[in-house]
């Protein structure tokens, strides 16, 4: 067998796994978890983030406590908790993908916090003072003024944030969830002969696919730093 | 449903304190434990030559040299640890000549791949933070070290690193601590580290909370103990400098 009929015969496999006739898996899957798990992460990281900067202890400390736990443990470890724990918490039985998800979405929560906290730290003092000055509450200051602003700058973390994303997914593997690290190990395994070739393509995949995201991430840093530049500009003329 | 969730309560109020105490199951969990230090610090010791040797590539006036690390830096950056990690379990030993892939066979060869798959993974990472260290010195240090006679390697050698590695030790500390947390992924390759004797006492007795329970907390401890010497350092040498 040549790599070209290894590639031949097993690209739909690789791309959507037994799907229609199975569970979907494969590049999808791989593509659905780490949007979704951003997606969720995103408004929860918000509010860790903000949780963080809160003038009232209470709330500061605790979550500060919750980041401080999960940026110090493996990813691995939030997987097995999950795995092992939401069943009896929940009652429900929880497969692989809600498992990775939550997981996922836990941890991502926790690291986006710290761009959001960046993020809004990163402000200048006198947008918050004016808008409370114009008599916004705290909560409409941040609704309407800060986040809209940090979210911005925010923006090239973010996407860098996915690309870590996509490449934490690859973990799934460990709980038996389908997505292309898995499926790649079984093609290893139907085929046998020919480890290198299918472990080369599965990192080829997610070269293109991260290297991709991440030079886009860089061209909207950069974009950011010209703008940014050219309105300082305008402000000495 | 509701009348399964109090198990968690349950599992939490008869924790097995004993089982982590002592006994066959408080060795896996304390070899595990060893293991993944000894991989954590094997790993460094090895990243860290590779890694300036990378920062250097893509800093040197050649271009295809340039080229060559930015193409190393992307190509594991973008590839997640796991898929190194199978490769280099699975695939690599393909290439290897008959005789020495039976004595790597013979030996730990799961600890081996999952070592030279962290090395070059941290090495990655561990470049970009040196090359900005050295991007920070200003360009004047190098010129004057060539004017003073010294060559491109003498001048970095003696000039511009021992003021660039003092910038990027903070940097270094928070690749360790990832570092340490990526070890956990040798696991997929059968390494026996913490995770994987976490999950075969799991397995062992059903005793989930107790053996994940030391895992994470041993897990925690060490990342403290690196945030704690990142924080020292920054204290004793950053902060006092500029004072």
């Amino acid at each position: 067998m040549t790599t070209l009929e290894l590639i031949d015969s097993y690209w739909v496999y690789f791309l959507v796994g037994q799907y229609p006739n199975g569970p979907l898996g494969g590049l999808a899957l791989t593509l659905i978890l780490a949007s979704a798990a951003l997606v969720l992460a995103m408004p929860l990281g918000v509010l860790f983030g903000l949780a963080r900067l809160s003038p009232w202890r209470w709330l500061r400390w605790p979550v500060t406590a919750l980041v401080f736990v999960v940026r110090g443990t493996p990813l691995l470890m939030v997987i097995f908790w999950a795995y092992f724990f939401l069943p009896s918490l929940t009652g429900f039985k929880t497969d692989q993908f809600t498992t990775m998800l939550i997981a996922l979405v836990i941890f991502d929560a926790a690291y986006l916090s710290e761009i959001v906290r960046a993020g809004v730290q990163g402000l200048d003092r006198g947008q918050v003072e004016a808008s409370r000055s114009l008599g916004f509450g705290y909560w409409r200051t941040m609704r309407w003024v800060v986040l809209p602003q940090a979210l911005r700058t925010m923006l090239p973390s973010l996407v860098n944030q996915f690309v870590s994303t996509i490449k934490e997914t690859s973990l799934g593997y460990i709980i038996g969830l389908t997505e292309i690290s898995f499926i790649a190990s079984q093609i290893n395994t139907q085929v046998f002969t020919m480890p290198a070739q299918v472990y080369l393509v599965l990192g080829l995949t997610y070269f293109v696919l991260c290297f991709g995201l991440s030079r886009f991430a860089f061209w909207l840093e950069r974009r950011q730093t010209q703008r940014v530049s050219l309105t300082d500009n305008s402000k000495v003329t | 449903m509701a009348g399964r969730s109090p198990r968690v309560l349950r599992e939490m109020l008869d924790f097995d304190y004993s089982l982590l105490l002592s006994g066959q199951y408080h060795d896996m969990l304390l070899s595990g434990l060893m293991l993944s230090i000894k991989l954590a610090c094997v790993t460094l010791v090895c990243a860290l030559p590779l890694a300036l040797f990378i920062a250097l590539l893509r800093l040197s006036p050649v271009r295809p040299l340039q080229w060559l690390g930015f193409a190393y830096v992307e190509s594991i950056r973008n590839i997640p640890l796991l898929a190194h990690m199978l490769f280099w379990y699975f695939a690599a030993p393909e290439f290897l000549p008959e005789s020495f892939r039976e004595w790597l066979y013979a030996g730990n060869i799961e600890a081996i791949s999952a070592i030279v798959a962290l090395t070059l993974y941290t090495a990655a990472f561990m470049s970009e933070d040196i090359r900005s260290g050295i991007r920070a010195i200003p360009i004047v240090q190098l010129e004057a070290g060539r004017a003073l006679g010294f060559g491109y390697l003498a001048s970095m050698r003696l000039v511009v690193l021992p003021q660039a590695l003092r910038v990027t030790v903070a940097p270094l500390i928070s690749q360790t601590l990832n570092l340490w947390k990526n070890t956990s992924i040798a696991t997929v390759v059968g390494v026996a580290e913490l995770m994987y004797q976490a999950g075969q006492v799991e397995t062992a007795t059903f005793r989930s909370l107790e053996s994940f329970a030391f895992a994470t907390s041993a897990y925690l401890s060490v990342s403290l103990l690196i945030t704690g010497a990142a924080a020292w350092y920054q204290h004793r040498y950053v902060q006092a400098k500029s004072r």
